[in-house]
């Protein structure tokens, strides 16, 4: 679940156009928080406070509850990510095949605890639950794309990679 | 059994890519790309189409070319370097490489025991048709259950039939399907929702995400046959935000449906009008609790309430809403079209038809099946699953996620019914069994699954919030050499406090993981607490690193990256562990080259 706190101070240049436009796209229809969250957060990366106020106003649900939902849902997130989003699968297989191993690689190599993001704002470190790829254990997703079988050479490699990239 | 994947009427050679969600993990799109590529360059007559979950994930990518004269050949393990040799000596010169054939309709295929005792009646698509071609999925009986609904029978006599049937909910707690139907029908109230649960949480599960991705519109059909039933003209799919591709693929069919006439107002010419809407979760397990996820769909955290009164009587927006899971909807069109009789000819006691499962861990074989109730789990371990990888001794199968138990090795004949897996202490839950080998720790796997109930419990109950904390730590201090004496009366005592104390599922059964390895694996409880040792040598805490004096070569790489610098040595001399220095990080014995580090 999100526990990271809020960022408290509007940014200066706090765009209100993505959050209005998800606004509008929903007038009018009932139980629509998640996805206006949802698309607010596609919208910027994250959930900024002052989108959040702007929900809140649009939609008379206090800011409060807002932040309630916000933080109950482990996809909502409070603060800016990096580049890259790094999901190493710790489900049942995987944690079987040695998720643990992995993690601690990730962690190693990135040198950030889950949670965390890189100093260089490149990768944010993730655990989750299950990518149900389980008969590629262990698993690990980087945006989009998921590697299997993995072990820690693979893990440093895969890192390496990246960062040439970018 | 009639062959489980079936090649459609065909006048040329189709060639077919696996692109499930676990394929396209393996590399199915690079090689969907190369074999574009491939057959343009070759000039061949031939159509290229892509499907969903064909099940034999452990042989992705999987390719299969569909002959109109010779039938079906599937390919395992495919590569875009190995598509020319296919299409070479393959479709060009019609000669079959065995070496590569996972199974065929012609020779003996690698994999033909994963097919033998299968019986795929919600999987009958998945696999064999396109998931985003609706044409295919009329062309194999689509939507004719609707049909056949709409024209010749009452929503009574369609309740009465699923009853008949004896479908129980697949979603893990096995509430008959017909009865519930019958609550919301007889609901009186203007407006009713039907709402399909494919919040899909359990680590280790993913067979709703494959009938997703792999045949949608059999889960809108069975959807709008539930709304008929009951009388609702509006249903809701709720899916796990972390299956995109079964989002995007259920909007797609949703669409298609809609521009055809199988959603929306009188429908078939017919009174009956409905409609199905997607909604994204946002990543809570407790919202696979029906009544958690009527508040998430509401827009509000998704906390259980307190039953009576059911969702059947007062559920979304408190109207009688009927929630059914993915795989229940998915058997609904087939018992509509092939009779109760049939359906209820599968299966043991009161348990009849099929049941999927996603098959995982130590396994062989791990894949998606779906075989009838009543096979044993060694049927299954050891036929459909091919035994335990690497020739290892099996320990345990877990089923039911985190609600449920590990099974001992002792009980491998238990048939595989609801009440038979309860008997056991696990549950037959929605679909999930990963096997254990000699390697697993179950006190570990105990303390996983409690991490994870601890991190998913919603707060409301405080023995489900505290409890489950108490539990983890005490689990946490065994594994790393902490554990006490009256720790396990502590667990047990908890255990029993937690399951009476909470209001939902995830609470009341949270505690089996843990109930059922101290019943069956005592004994390792008490080797991690009274002998401070792991038997599976899993838990890192509790080894002791040992340098064998006949391996060692004295190469310095293991002193070199011994983060406490405990291990001392000359160049080319035997080198040795401090122990009261070594932090047990295992650093060393992974970098061992000559396999002269040892653990126990």
């Amino acid at each position: 679940m999100a526990t990271d706190t809020p960022q408290t101070t509007r940014p200066v240049e706090f765009d209100a156009n993505p959050v209005q436009a998800v606004l509008r796209k929903y007038k009018g229809e009932k139980g629509i928080l998640i996805p206006v969250l949802q698309e607010t957060q596609d919208a910027y990366g994250y959930l900024p406070s002052a989108a959040l106020e702007e929900i809140a106003t649009a939609t008379g649900v206090p800011l409060a509850q807002i932040y309630g939902v916000a933080t109950f849902y482990a996809q909502f997130r409070l603060r800016p990510v990096g580049k890259h989003m790094v999901r190493v699968c710790c489900g049942t297989a995987c944690h079987v095949a040695g998720a643990e191993r992995i993690t601690d690689a990730m962690s190693q190599t990135l040198d950030v605890a889950p949670g965390e993001t890189t100093a260089d704002d490149l990768f944010t470190l993730e655990t989750v639950a299950c990518l149900g790829c389980c008969s590629l254990a262990p698993v690990m997703m980087i945006d989009e794309e998921t590697f299997g079988r993995l072990d820690e050479k693979a893990v440093r490699k895969i890192v390496k990679d990246y960062r040439t990239e970018s | 059994m009639s062959h489980p994947l079936q090649p459609n009427v065909l006048t040329r050679p189709k060639i077919v890519v696996g692109l499930g969600s676990c394929g396209i993990a393996a590399g199915g799109k690079k090689v969907y790309e190369a074999l574009v590529a491939e057959v343009a360059k070759r000039k061949l007559d031939v159509d290229i189409d892509e499907t969903g979950c064909i099940g034999m994930c452990f042989r992705e990518v999987l390719v299969e070319i569909r002959d109109p004269q010779r039938g079906s050949f599937i390919y395992g393990d495919m590569t875009p370097d190995r598509l020319p040799r296919i299409l070479d000596e393959h479709v060009l010169a019609g000669r079959v490489i065995p070496e590569w054939l996972a199974r065929s309709d012609e020779l003996p295929g690698s994999e033909d025991a994963f097919f033998a005792k299968q019986k795929r009646i919600v999987l009958r698509h998945c696999g064999v048709n396109n998931p985003e071609s609706l044409a295919e999925y009329q062309a194999t009986g689509g939507y004719a259950a609707l049909a056949k609904v709409l024209k010749e029978m009452t929503p009574e006599q369609v309740i009465e039939v699923i009853t008949q049937s004896g479908l129980r909910g697949r979603g893990g707690a096995g509430f008959p399907t017909g009865i519930k139907w019958k609550f919301a029908r007889q609901s009186r109230d203007e407006t009713k929702y039907v709402v399909c649960n494919g919040d899909e949480g359990d680590p280790g599960a993913f067979m709703d995400r494959s009938v997703l991705e792999g045949d949608p519109h059999n889960i809108l059909e069975g959807m709008l046959i539930a709304g008929y039933a009951i009388g609702a003209r509006f249903g809701y799919i709720y899916c796990r935000a972390e299956y995109p591709l079964a989002v995007k693929r259920l909007k797609l069919a949703i669409e298609v449906a809609r521009q055809i006439g199988f959603l929306g107002e009188r429908i078939l010419g017919s009174a009956f009008s409905f409609d199905i809407k997607v909604k994204e979760g946002a990543g809570a397990f407790v919202c696979g609790e029906e009544t958690a996820l009527i508040a998430s769909i509401e827009g509000q955290r998704g906390m259980p309430r307190l039953r009576p009164p059911f969702p059947t009587t007062a559920g979304l927006w408190a109207h009688p809403t009927s929630i059914n899971n993915v795989e229940t909807f998915g058997n609904v069109p087939w018992i509509i079209l092939n009779g109760a009789e049939k359906f209820a000819e599968m299966g043991v006691g009161k348990s009849r038809g099929t049941k999927v499962f996603a098959l995982a861990g130590k396994i062989v074989r791990g894949g998606l099946i779906e075989v009838p109730m009543g096979i044993t789990l060694r049927e299954i371990i050891y036929e459909v699953g091919g035994g335990i990888q690497g020739g290892k001794a099996f320990k345990a199968v877990q089923m039911g996620g985190p609600s449920g138990g590990c099974i001992p090795a002792a009980l491998i004949d238990t048939s595989v019914d609801y009440e038979s897996v309860t008997q056991t202490g696990a549950i037959m839950g929605s679909g999930g069994m990963v096997v254990m080998d000699e390697t697993t720790c179950m006190v570990d796997v105990a303390r996983f699954f409690l991490n994870f109930t601890q991190k998913e419990s919603c707060g409301k109950c405080t023995f489900c919030r505290l409890g489950t904390k108490r539990m983890l730590e005490i689990l946490t201090r065994i594994t790393e050499g902490y554990g006490r004496p009256e720790d396990i009366p502590m667990l047990e005592e908890l255990s029993e406090k937690i399951k009476k104390g909470s209001l939902c599922g995830l609470g009341q059964t949270a505690p089996n993981p843990v109930l059922t390895t101290l019943k069956y694996f005592r004994h390792e409880y008490e080797a991690h607490i009274n002998d401070k040792k792991c038997p599976a040598h899993r838990c890192k805490k509790l080894l002791t690193y040992r340098i064998i004096a006949d391996k060692c070569t004295g190469c310095t790489v293991c002193a070199k990256h011994c983060p406490v610098h405990c291990i001392s040595g000359e160049r080319k001399q035997v080198h040795v562990i401090d122990q009261a220095a070594c932090i047990r990080c295992g650093e060393c014995l992974r970098r061992c080259n000559f396999a002269a580090v040892q653990a126990d």
